[in-house]
C-alpha cells in the first residue's frame, strides 16, 4: 500500500519540476494510457479473459466526447461521463453475448467485434468523418475555480483520474468480488460449484474494463483536441496488452508501471520509434515465455 | 447474370487463397489447440520472400519454392522456440505469444522491405475467355495450382502414415502418444505444412493483389472466420468455408456495399458466435 | 423426507448413453453411496445433479424444487455442495482464500459496497473470516491458512476441498471418490470426518470405489453399470445381489 502512495506523491511533484511542455504532454498521455491498461487488467488479469476488443471502446469513449462536443456543443464535462456510460452499456450487452464463448473463442470473437467497431468508425463518414477524423475538440472547461487549459493542469487532471482508477481497482481486488474474479480465473467449474454466478462476474469485469477504456478515450480526445479512427484500432489493443504484460497482469500497479516503462521508453527513445513494433512483439513473446507475471511477478518472487 | 458469374469466379479465385490459408490454420489448431494469430504473417512472408527471389532473378515458380521452403523453416523455428515450450502453460500464454510473434513479424517485414506496396510479375500474362467470362491467365493458374495442392494435402493426410499420424494426434493426443506416435515430431511437421500452405497462398495471390506488410492481419482474421465456420480442426470445413466466404464477400461487395465489404467476414463470425458460442461445429479432424 | 430425486435422468454424448434413465432418491440426513465399475457413469451422474452438465432428458428434484434447468451456481445456492474427482481448488490462492470463496454465497455485498467500503462489506468480511478460520480449524488446516493451496499435501488438499464445500452450510454434499489415493491410516481419519459431517445433519452422497469404506459408511447404496441403475439397497443387500456381482466380476472390469 505504501508504494502506490509514494509513487503518487512523486508523480504529484513532477509537473512542478518538469516544465518542458513536450514531456508534460507525454506524461499526461502516459497517465491516460495507464487508465486504459488498468481497465484491460480487470478483464484479463483479474478475470482471466483475453479481450481483444479493448481499444475499440477507448475509441468509442474518445469519439463520444469528440462528436458530442463538435456536433452538439456538449461540453467535455458532460461528454466524458456520457462516453463512459455509453461504453458501459455497450460493454454490458456485448459482454453478455461474447462471454458465452470461452478461451480462444472469446479472444477471436472480441477480436472480430473490435475490428467491426473500428471499421464502422472508419467507414461511417457522415457521423465520424471517416479517415479525416474529428478536429477542434474542446478540452475540459473550468470546474469552479479550477481551469484545465495548461499542460500542468491537464497533467494533474489525468493523474487524478488515474489515482481514482487505481484506488477503485485496489478496492475491487480486495473485496469479495475480487476473490470471485480470482475464482473464475482459476477454475470456472469450482466457482460455479460454490455458488458463484460465473457469467455475471465475467460480465461485470468486462463492463468495468470497457468503462475505464472509455474514460481514457474521453480524456484522450479532450486533451489532444483531434482524433482519428486509429485510436480504436487493434494495434492500440496490442500496445495496451504489452503494457499490462510488462508490468504484470493481475497486479495492482503492474499496468501503470508497464505503461510508463513501455510507452515512456518508446516516446523518449526516438530511435525506438522506427523499430518499436519489432521490439514490442519480441518483448511480448519473451515476456510470456520467461516472465509471464511481468515485473510485478519478478518483484514478488525476489 | 454475367456480373454474377464474374463475381462468383472472383470469389473462387480468392477462395482458393483463403482455403489454403485456413487449411494451414485449422491443422495447427487441430493438433496443438493454439489459435495461431501470427498465421497471416507467414502468408505475408511467403509473398515477400518470393518478391526478393524474383528480384534476384529467379523465375516465379522457383521463387515460390524458395519462399515456401523459407517460411516452412520459420514455422518450425516458431514451433520449437515458442509454442512447444508453452504447451503446458495456460492457453492464454500461447495466445499472447502468438500475438507477439504477429507484431514482430509484421514490423520486421516493414523494416526489411519498407512500407511501399511491392509487385511480383506473373509469368502468365494475358487474358483468357472461359465460358464467356474474361479471366486473366494467372488467375486460372492460381485456381489449378491451389486445387492441385489441396489434392496433394488430402492425399497426404488420408493415405500416408505421416498424414494419419497428424490426424490421430488431432483427434486424441494422449491416445496418439500411447500408440507410439511421436507427437513432438507431429507438431513440428504440422507447423511446417501449415506455414508452407500459407506461404504458397501468399505467392499465388501476390501478382494479383500487391505485397504489403499488413496483408497478413486481414487474412489471419478471415482465416479465423473460416475455421470457426468450418470447425476448428476440420479439413473439409476449412476447404469449403474458404470458398464460401470469398464468394459471399465478392457478392456482398458487389450487390450490397463495397465500402463495408471487409466487414462481411467479421459480421459473419460475430453472428455465428452469437448464436453458437463454440462455433458451428465441435472440434474434429 | 426425500431431499434429492432423479426421474428418468439420462445423458447422451453423441451415440453414447453415459447415464440411462436413472430413477433414484436420497433421504434427507442419510449417507448414501454410489458404486459401479469404471465408466459406469457415476461422475457423469454427479455432474448432472450438480448441473455442471445439462441432462439430455429426465428430471432432477432437489429439496422439493425442480432444478433440471438451473445453472450450477443456482443449485449450489439452494444447498448443494460438491467435491470433484480430481481435487479441484483455487491453486494459487491461499488456503484461507479458498474457504472465503466458498463462504461468498452467504454474503450480499456488491460492487457499490466494494467501492465505498461500506459498513456491510466490513461486517461481512469479518463474518467471512471468522467462519473461514473456524472451518479451517475443524478441518485441521489452521496452520496452513496462509499457504497457497497448491503447496498443500494431497491429503490436506482433499480436506480443504471439503471445507470449501462445507463452509456454505449446504443441505447436501456430493463427494466424488474422496478416498482415492488415500492410505489406510488417512482413511480412518477421513471416515471419521465424513461421519462427523453426517452427524451435523448434512445429507451425504458419495461415489467411491473402495468397497470396505462404502460398506462401512453408507446406509444405502446404489449401483450403476453402463449408465443404468442395476441395484439399490442396504450394504447387505448389495453384497449379495447377483446383478451387482455379475457387473463387477463377469464380462468387464
Amino acid at each position: 500500500m505504501i508504494a502506490p502512495i509514494v509513487a503518487l506523491a512523486i508523480a504529484a511533484l513532477v509537473p512542478l519540476v518538469v516544465r518542458n511542455e513536450y514531456y508534460l504532454q507525454i506524461l499526461t498521455q502516459a497517465y491516460v494510457f495507464a487508465i486504459s491498461a488498468c481497465g484491460l487488467n480487470v478483464i484479463l488479469g483479474l478475470a482471466g479473459q483475453l479481450s481483444l476488443a479493448h481499444s475499440a471502446f477507448f475509441g468509442i469513449g474518445a469519439y463520444a466526447v469528440a462528436l458530442l462536443a463538435t456536433k452538439a456543443g456538449v461540453p467535455f464535462w458532460f461528454g466524458l461521463p456520457a462516453g463512459v456510460l455509453l461504453c458501459s452499456a455497450a460493454g454490458y450487452v456485448i459482454g453478455s453475448i461474447c462471454l458465452r464463448s470461452r478461451g480462444h473463442y472469446f479472444a477471436i470473437f472480441t477480436l472480430a467485434v473490435g475490428i467491426i467497431i473500428h471499421l464502422v468508425i472508419q467507414k461511417w463518414e457522415s457521423l465520424t468523418h471517416g479517415h479525416i477524423g474529428v478536429i477542434g475538440i474542446p478540452g475540459p472547461g473550468p470546474l469552479g475555480p479550477l481551469t484545465f487549459d495548461s499542460s500542468v493542469a491537464r497533467s494533474y487532471l489525468a493523474l487524478f483520474f488515474l489515482a481514482l482508477t487505481v484506488a477503485a481497482t485496489a478496492r475491487l481486488m480486495r473485496s469479495p468480488i475480487g476473490r470471485t474474479l480470482m475464482a473464475v480465473r482459476e477454475s470456472e467449474a469450482l466457482a460455479g460449484a460454490v455458488g458463484l454466478d460465473v457469467m455475471a462476474a465475467k460480465r461485470m469485469a468486462f463492463t468495468i474494463s470497457v468503462a475505464l477504456a472509455g474514460l481514457a478515450g474521453g480524456l484522450f480526445a479532450g486533451f489532444i483536441g483531434f482524433l482519428g479512427p486509429e485510436s480504436a484500432n487493434v494495434e492500440m489493443t496490442f500496445n495496451t496488452l504489452l503494457y499490462v504484460m510488462v508490468g504484470g497482469m493481475g497486479s495492482l500497479s503492474g499496468p501503470v508501471a508497464g505503461t510508463f516503462i513501455v510507452y515512456g521508453l518508446s516516446q523518449v527513445l526516438a530511435v525506438l520509434q522506427h523499430y518499436q513494433m519489432v521490439i514490442f512483439g519480441l518483448a511480448l513473446v519473451l515476456l510470456i515465455r520467461f516472465m509471464p507475471s511481468g515485473l510485478a511477478g519478478a518483484w514478488r518472487s525476489r | 447474370m454475367e456480373l454474377f458469374a464474374q463475381q462468383v469466379l472472383n470469389g473462387l479465385v480468392t477462395g482458393s487463397v483463403y482455403s489454403l490459408v485456413a487449411l494451414g490454420l485449422t491443422l495447427i489448431y487441430g493438433t496443438m489447440h493454439v489459435p495461431n494469430f501470427a498465421h497471416g504473417q507467414l502468408f505475408m512472408l511467403g509473398a515477400y520472400l518470393a518478391y526478393s527471389a524474383t528480384r534476384a532473378g529467379l523465375h516465379y515458380w522457383a521463387a515460390l519454392v524458395v519462399a515456401v521452403a523459407g517460411v516452412a523453416v520459420i514455422g518450425v523455428a516458431l514451433e520449437r522456440l515458442v509454442f512447444r515450450p508453452l504447451r503446458h502453460a495456460p492457453h492464454l500464454n500461447s495466445m499472447i505469444a502468438a500475438l507477439g510473434i504477429m507484431l514482430f513479424l509484421e514490423a520486421m517485414a516493414q523494416n526489411i522491405w519498407g512500407e511501399e506496396f511491392r509487385h511480383i510479375n506473373s509469368p502468365y500474362g494475358g487474358v483468357v475467355s472461359l465460358f464467356g467470362l474474361l479471366v486473366t491467365s494467372h488467375r486460372l493458374v492460381l485456381l489449378a495450382a491451389a486445387a492441385a495442392l489441396m489434392g496433394a494435402l488430402l492425399f497426404f493426410l488420408t493415405r500416408t502414415v505421416a498424414g494419419s499420424a497428424i490426424r490421430a494426434t488431432a483427434q486424441n493426443p494422449e491416445g496418439a502418444l500411447l500408440v507410439g506416435i511421436d507427437t513432438s515430431r507431429v507438431a513440428m511437421v504440422t507447423f511446417a505444412i501449415s506455414a508452407a500452405l500459407a506461404a504458397f497462398a501468399g505467392v499465388l495471390i501476390a501478382p494479383i493483389s500487391l505485397v504489403y506488410p499488413s496483408m497478413g492481419v486481414m487474412i489471419t482474421l478471415k482465416a479465423f472466420v473460416i475455421v470457426v465456420l468450418g470447425g476448428m480442426g476440420s479439413v473439409p470445413g476449412a476447404l469449403i468455408g474458404g470458398y464460401l466466404l470469398a464468394i459471399a464477400e465478392s457478392l456482398g461487395g458487389t450487390y450490397l456495399s463495397a465500402t463495408y465489404q471487409d466487414l462481411v467476414a467479421f459480421a459473419v463470425l460475430a453472428l455465428i458466435f452469437t448464436f453458437k458460442p463454440t462455433g458451428l461445429f465441435r472440434e474434429a479432424v | 423426507m426425500t431431499l434429492l430425486e432423479t426421474r428418468g435422468l439420462s445423458k447422451s454424448f453423441g451415440g453414447l448413453r453415459a447415464v440411462d434413465g436413472v430413477d433414484f432418491s436420497v433421504t434427507a440426513g442419510s449417507l448414501t453411496g454410489i458404486i459401479g465399475p469404471n465408466g459406469a457413469g457415476k461422475t457423469t451422474l454427479f455432474n448432472l445433479i450438480s448441473r455442471a452438465l445439462p441432462a439430455t432428458s429426465g428430471q432432477i428434484v432437489f429439496d422439493g424444487r425442480d432444478v433440471t434447468r438451473l445453472q450450477s451456481h443456482q443449485v449450489a445456492r439452494r444447498g448443494m455442495g460438491r467435491t470433484f474427482q480430481a481435487t479441484t481448488l483455487f491453486a494459487d490462492a491461499t488456503t484461507l482464500e479458498n474457504v472465503l470463496v466458498g463462504y461468498r454465497q452467504r454474503t450480499t455485498s456488491g460492487l457499490f459496497d466494494a467501492m465505498v467500503r461500506s459498513g456491510r462489506l466490513a461486517r461481512e468480511e469479518r463474518e467471512a473470516e471468522a467462519a473461514a478460520r473456524e472451518s479451517l480449524k475443524s478441518a485441521d488446516l489452521a496452520q496452513v491458512a496462509d499457504r497457497p493451496a497448491k503447496s498443500l499435501t494431497q491429503e490436506q488438499q482433499k480436506r480443504l476441498a471439503m471445507a470449501v464445500a462445507l463452509v456454505s452450510r449446504p443441505k447436501m454434499l456430493l463427494l466424488d471418490e474422496p478416498f482415492a489415493g488415500i492410505n489406510a491410516n488417512q482413511s480412518r481419519g477421513l471416515i471419521a470426518l465424513i461421519e462427523s459431517i453426517a452427524a451435523t445433519g448434512i445429507t451425504i452422497l458419495l461415489i467411491e470405489h473402495q468397497m470396505q469404506v462404502v460398506m462401512q459408511l453408507c446406509r444405502r447404496i446404489m449401483v450403476l453399470d453402463y449408465g443404468k441403475k442395476i441395484a439399490e439397497g442396504t450394504p447387505q443387500e448389495i453384497r449379495t445381489d447377483p446383478a451387482v456381482l455379475d457387473a463387477y466380476l463377469g464380462g468387464h472390469a
